[in-house]
């Protein structure tokens, strides 16, 4: 295992185009990173990089304190994990995980000892002695997991691994992977363009626009510190809503009423005109389902709804605002550039399950004020971000993470991580 | 459901009356044809036949299909050796993944049977430089394999050498020029692959004792390196073996099975001199377009040589015979009516669709050359192709008989 340092990584193709442009990145040991962003962000290339597939234009690859930028892939000891991974059908499932050992000319009793670990952890046990055609799906991923195991590398590497599976196989794999990191606590750098993905695997999360890097932190600082416009619109779903607002008197005008907002955020909005302000989905509420004493908090106002999405568990309602139009040239830019498909001049606003506001009707929302954003619509900047309040949120997950490692290892079952287990290693 | 086919589109009518709405799984095995010669996949595969042409049908998720579509297609318009596609069919019902279609690559042969029935001349060697060739050449082409293994390949006989086909380019990527980890990731991938493959086949106890798979895997990354320096590599000589050297450097490269594009020496004012050769990805042609343009015959390479060597022969012997010059289209006519048809038809019907018509060919070349040494004088075809038949053709087994010859047999 090892940390992976990047120091102002450009990646220029032979036009001038850079691809990666001064990225500087620092992911712990034992650290799950997720590198995330629309097609094109730079995402794959970086990733990449580290393996060695792609040469670097300017700047140090740092993996376990050793600068690799001239390395062989080989001999940076890193896995790419299910790449095309093949199961052989004449060989038991133990010989399927024990064959990159085998061509390595490793002794038995060190392969039989590194296959048992890896197949401990991946609950393969009972497994060892059959012929892989009776594996399940997830039975025959864990394979492919179990060859990168053995072989003790620095770090996985996943680059979309899950996007070609079925729904189903990519939950459980989602579900999987994650359990594993955590149990091995192994330096992991996952690539992906699904935010959901991103949010729910990584201890933090790389968003990447253009070839460079907008935010690092963990998932929830992202979703409620984004730095910026872009950051705010890629992560959660559905995405936030970017209503036009004016400034008056302290308060923000918006095609939904007026909003209120604290001394901090007013201060951090003085002397502004137009501006974007950004609600996530549930800060808003059927107000007549609102608490009395939560009222007060947030304001209302009255809208028509175009159109309800009842799904059970939950409700959307979906309402259709105006926006000028400098506004709304501005919105179809980012969703553009998000990949998403929705011209954002209409609202999606999360309301309990049991509301009984209708389509085509006129409804009274509520809607918390305390959670907003401001972002200016030329730069896109967060203007009301409190940077303090973010960081507290990724120190609580970098603690969690230490935390679960710890635990993994005292219950050793961390795979080539402590002095003992590492005698073996090359 | 949608369809896209790549001309000729009539191939691809063929197909349509085919129950693409349900799963490869569970299509009537009455559609489907039992194809021995088969690697390891990850996917579901089927083939069948239709209008006496082979196909393989692969059910992969749409993005894949589309993009091993596109990429196939180029590779077939640039001349790399890979399998032909014809098309895929989308957006089927219930959400199914996507069929890719393509065109079976007759009288091919899988490493399963080579390897584990190695004899004299078909040697693990050989068939890893085939294999290197053809690794070497896709990376001239900029093609990341991302997957080079066994399985993937396809072996087919050239006039007693082999060439090698990729099958599967679900995971090739195409970039302007490989960068060298691209190149020796794509080369350490296949050297574990080769390896696996082989053990498997060892464990299935279908390897021959002496092959030591790991061995041969890591002659692998050895040999193609020698190759990508031998292909690629600059050279520096003294101005006045400047001559020879270029000449000595062409053969090699065709002899490698290489071809040459533009060729760029500069010298300095020491005398010396700096030969870079821009060596060609495709295969040398020549001969197979020289056989085409002759007879309408599309074979392989090597195929072509031999039987252009045994056409010019025969249009001599005509000339001496006539006593005047015979116009080489006219030679080109009356030795495939005269000498090659009436051989290749002459296959008795159990041994059809072994060998490929023009590798009989050239065996019975060979056979007759034997045969005309022990005799001490020209036995002829006639003579030598009968004995072929009763006494070499039964030794290719059964087995490798390619699938069309199956079909065409049945109808």
């Amino acid at each position: 295992m090892a940390s992976i340092e990047m120091r102002n990584i450009v990646k220029q193709y032979g036009d001038g185009f850079p691809a990666v442009n001064d990225v500087s990145l620092d992911i712990a040991d034992g650290e799950f990173m997720i590198l995330v962003g629309p097609s094109g962000c730079g995402k794959s290339t970086l990733l990449r990089m580290i393996v060695g597939l792609e040469d670097i234009t300017s700047g140090d690859m740092i993996i376990g304190g050793k600068r690799v930028n001239d390395l062989a892939p080989r001999d940076r000891n890193l896995s790419m994990v299910f790449q095309n991974y093949a199961l052989y059908p004449h060989m038991t499932v133990y010989e399927n995980i024990a064959f990159p050992l085998r061509l390595a000319k490793m002794p038995d009793d060190e392969v039989r000892r590194r296959v048992t670990e890896a197949s401990d952890v991946l609950e393969l046990k009972d497994h060892l002695e059959r012929k892989p055609a009776n594996l399940s799906g997830g039975q025959r991923q864990r394979v492919a997991m179990g060859r990168a195991i053995v072989r003790q590398a620095e770090a996985f590497l996943f680059d979309e691994p899950l996007s070609n599976l079925d729904a189903k196989l990519r939950g459980q794999m989602r579900t999987e992977i994650s359990r594993l990191q955590r149990r091995l606590g192994i330096t992991t750098v996952y690539v992906t363009h699904d935010q959901t993905e991103a949010m729910t695997l990584g201890d933090r999360v790389c968003v990447l626009r253009k070839g460079k890097i907008q935010q690092v932190a963990s998932p929830r600082e992202l979703y409620e510190q984004p730095v910026n416009l872009f950051v705010a619109g890629f992560i959660g779903s559905p995405p936030m809503n970017f209503l036009p607002a004016h400034v008056e008197g302290g308060r923000l005008q918006t095609p939904f009423g007026s909003i209120t907002l604290d001394e901090r955020r007013a201060a951090a909005i003085q002397g502004r005109d137009l501006l974007l302000v950004g609600i996530r989905p549930e800060y808003f509420e059927d107000a007549s389902l609102v608490d009395e004493a939560k009222r007060p908090l947030g304001s209302l106002f009255r809208a028509r709804v175009d159109v309800t999405e009842w799904l059970g568990d939950s409700q959307y309602a979906y309402i259709p605002y105006e926006a000028p139009e400098a506004i709304r040239n501005q919105l179809r830019d980012l969703s553009r550039e998000l990949d998403a498909e929705e011209l954002r001049t209409q609202a999606i606003v999360s309301i309990d399950a049991t509301s009984r506001i209708r389509e085509g009707r006129e409804a009274e929302f509520w809607l918390d004020a305390r959670k907003v954003h401001v972002f200016d619509p030329q730069t896109g900047e967060n203007l009301t971000r409190d940077a303090e309040a973010g960081a507290r949120l990724t120190q609580m997950a970098t603690e969690d993470r230490v935390e679960q490692v710890h635990e993994a290892q005292a219950q050793g079952t961390t795979v080539g991580g402590g002095g003992a287990s590492r005698a073996g290693a090359a | 459901m949608r369809y896209l086919f790549r001309p000729p589109a009539t191939d691809g009518a063929a197909l349509l009356s085919l129950p693409f709405h349900l799963p490869l799984e569970q299509w009537d095995p009455e559609l489907l044809l039992e194809v021995p010669q088969r690697g390891i996949s990850r996917h579901v595969v089927r083939f069948t036949a239709q209008g006496g042409h082979v196909y393989a049908l692969k059910e992969i998720p749409e993005p894949l299909a589309r993009h091993e579509y596109a990429l196939l297609g180029q590779f077939e318009e640039e001349g790399l050796p890979s399998v032909s596609v014809l098309g895929i069919c989308v957006d089927r019902p219930d959400g199914q993944d996507a069929v890719l279609v393509t065109r079976y690559l007759e009288y091919s042969m899988s490493y399963r049977y080579l390897f584990s029935r190695p004899h004299g001349e078909h040697s693990a060697e050989q068939l890893l430089d085939t294999m290197v060739v053809l690794l070497v050449r896709l990376h001239l082409a900029g093609v990341f394999w991302g997957d080079c293994s066994l399985s993937n390949t396809l072996f087919r006989l050239d006039a007693g050498a082999f060439t090698a086909h990729l099958v599967d380019a679900e995971t090739s990527e195409r970039h302007p020029q490989l960068s060298p980890g691209q190149r020796r990731y794509d080369v350490d991938l296949a050297r574990e692959r080769v390896g696996a493959e082989l053990l498997d086949l060892q464990f299935g106890e279908m390897l021959p004792a002496y092959v030591d798979p790991i061995e041969v895997a890591d002659s692998l990354p050895v040999r193609y390196e020698a190759l990508w320096e031998e292909v690629t590599r600059e050279e520096v000589f003294a101005l006045a073996e400047q001559r020879q050297r270029v000449a000595e450097r062409l053969q090699r490269l065709n002899d490698l099975g290489f071809d040459v594009g533009e060729i760029e020496l500069v010298t300095d004012p020491e005398g010396g001199a700096r030969l870079r050769v821009e060596t060609r990805v495709s295969e040398p042609g020549q001969n197979r377009r020289e056989l085409f343009r002759l007879t309408g015959l599309e074979v392989q390479e090597r195929q072509a040589r031999r039987l252009l060597n045994d056409l010019r022969a025969y249009r001599a012997t005509l000339e001496q015979k006539l006593g005047t010059p015979v116009p080489e289209t006219v030679a080109g006519y009356r030795w495939l009516a005269e000498a090659y048809q009436p051989v290749v038809e002459a296959v008795p019907a159990d041994l059809a669709g072994r060998l490929a018509p023009a590798e009989v060919f050239h065996e019975i070349l060979e056979h007759r050359w034997f045969l005309s040494e022990k005799a001490g004088h020209d036995v002829g075809t006639t003579r030598a192709a009968r004995s072929y038949f009763d006494t070499v053709l039964p030794r290719t087994p059964k087995e490798l008989t390619t699938p069309s010859a199956i079909v065409g047999g049945r109808d």
